[in-house]
């Protein structure tokens, strides 16, 4: 565009090669959300997964923790700009809860959350070692401002995409957009080739 | 949407003395819809880039040629605020892409009363709505509850006066301050409690539709109070501020 601002210098945060176009580095976990933040009781919660032959495959909270549980830390980027890096969760592998699942005929997925805010993703960001269910923060269970008991966390995506009170994941053979999808944020968000908007 | 446009610094207006209103001439602009927000990118000569987003103060418009207002508090820790509020000088160019945003949105169209609470600087799309509703010679009721540090950090005090002199009722405001009051104020310095939310909103009988920007926890707690008040969750907006 050849514009610049003599005056500007910015703040020159030494270049961090994990720190995606347009990012800067927090450390405080902002929370951004669109409505109130609904309050599920342990025992009340539940997960589904529905394929895309109408099976259903469903977790509570007990289900859900005899599951294996994998302990992981990975680098958070939202849309508004903000990464924060090396964060702690505990969770359970999408893969481990869509084993037996025929997901062949379903490269689309909804995910579905208490409050009613969707997000839809590929199988392919889905599968392969890159997406949970988390419900344990830095040592502690996930505080309800950032989805708890339980959400979808896919990090290599902007978090909009690891959708906060998460309660079903419905496959699907065809394409839909979800909430902030439908409001002209990206389809697919990859935050590395700074995929925000549609 | 993609796009980034070439935008001028047209006027500039001292909102506070930490903040500061750009009104921005922005080529090939679409316009806005209120609540929605821009993302503002500043160039250095070496090349170095950074942006950030910033909510739209003007009202709707579709107009390509209105001017498109900002209002920029600088922030402590800030990379690009402090550059907008005291770098930046009227004819200075900057790039703007979007608007961006759908959900936090208010349209004239809506037909139910809106209450309207803003913490600090999270006024600022809410002012959008106020200026939309004011333009529209809108009848149905918008209430603000501002909740503000002292009277030298409120922005747009004299329009915010203006607009409810002349909404023939329509438009009402409540101001809470946080730490230093006007001689005389009747409401003593404090955070907004729940019986105050429920005294200076719109009770669920109206049933309103209820936007809140500000800081996050103060967004937390009062979306919280009004869900608990019977509001429906679906008509509590939010939009949110800062760390847990």
């Amino acid at each position: 565009m050849g514009i610049f601002s003599p005056g500007f210098v910015g703040r020159r945060r030494d270049a961090n090669p994990l720190l995606p176009p347009g990012q800067y580095e927090v450390s405080n976990f902002p929370v951004l959300s669109a409505g109130p933040t609904p309050k599920i009781k342990l025992e009340d919660w539940a997960f589904s997964i529905r394929a895309g032959n109408g099976d259903l495959k469903a977790w509570n909270w007990e289900t859900l923790m005899a599951q294996p549980i994998e302990q992981f830390t990975v680098d958070l980027h939202c849309v508004t700009r903000w990464s924060q890096f090396g964060m702690g969760w505990r969770g359970v592998s999408l893969d481990v809860l869509l084993d037996g699942v025929d997901t062949s005929t379903t490269p689309y997925a909804m995910a579905g959350c208490y409050g009613g805010y969707t997000t839809n993703v590929r199988m392919s960001d889905l599968l392969g070692g890159k997406a949970w269910v988390a419900f344990e923060f830095d040592g502690k269970p996930l505080a309800p401002e950032h989805g708890g008991p339980a959400r979808l966390l896919i990090p290599h995506l902007y978090l909009w995409k690891s959708a906060k009170w998460l309660n079903s994941l419905t496959l699907m053979d065809h394409h839909e957009l979800g909430f902030w999808e439908m409001y002209g944020y990206n389809d697919i968000g990859d935050p590395w080739k700074e995929e925000r908007y549609s | 949407m993609v796009d980034w446009h070439m935008a001028r610094v047209a006027e500039i207006h001292e909102e506070t003395a930490t903040a500061r209103s750009l009104r921005l001439k922005i080529d090939e602009w679409p316009g806005q819809l209120s609540g929605q927000h821009i993302d503002i990118r500043v160039t250095a000569p070496d090349g170095y880039q950074a942006s950030r987003e910033y909510s739209i103060a003007s009202g709707a418009s579709t107009s390509p040629d209105a001017l498109v207002e900002v209002s920029v508090e600088e922030l402590p820790d800030g990379e690009l605020s402090p550059y907008l509020v005291r770098g930046v000088e009227v004819g200075d160019m900057l790039e703007v892409r979007g608007p961006v945003g759908g959900y936090f949105v208010w349209r004239p169209e809506q037909p139910e009363p809106v209450q309207l609470i803003a913490g600090g600087s999270g006024v600022v799309p809410l002012m959008s709505m106020l200026r939309t509703h004011a333009a529209a010679g809108h009848p149905t009721p918008m209430r603000l509850l501002y909740s503000v540090r002292a009277p030298q950090f409120v922005f747009y005090m004299d329009e915010l006066m203006q607009l409810a002199q002349q909404s023939n009722d329509s438009v009402m405001l409540d101001y809470a301050y946080t730490r230093e009051a006007p001689e005389g104020w009747a409401r003593s310095v404090g955070r907004l409690t729940r019986d105050e939310v429920v005294e200076l909103t719109l009770p669920p009988s109206q049933n309103p539709i209820t936007y809140i920007c500000g800081p996050n926890s103060f967004v937390e707690n009062i979306a919280m109070w009004l869900v608990e008040l019977g509001h429906p969750a679906e008509r509590v907006r939010t939009e949110r501020f800062g760390g847990a």
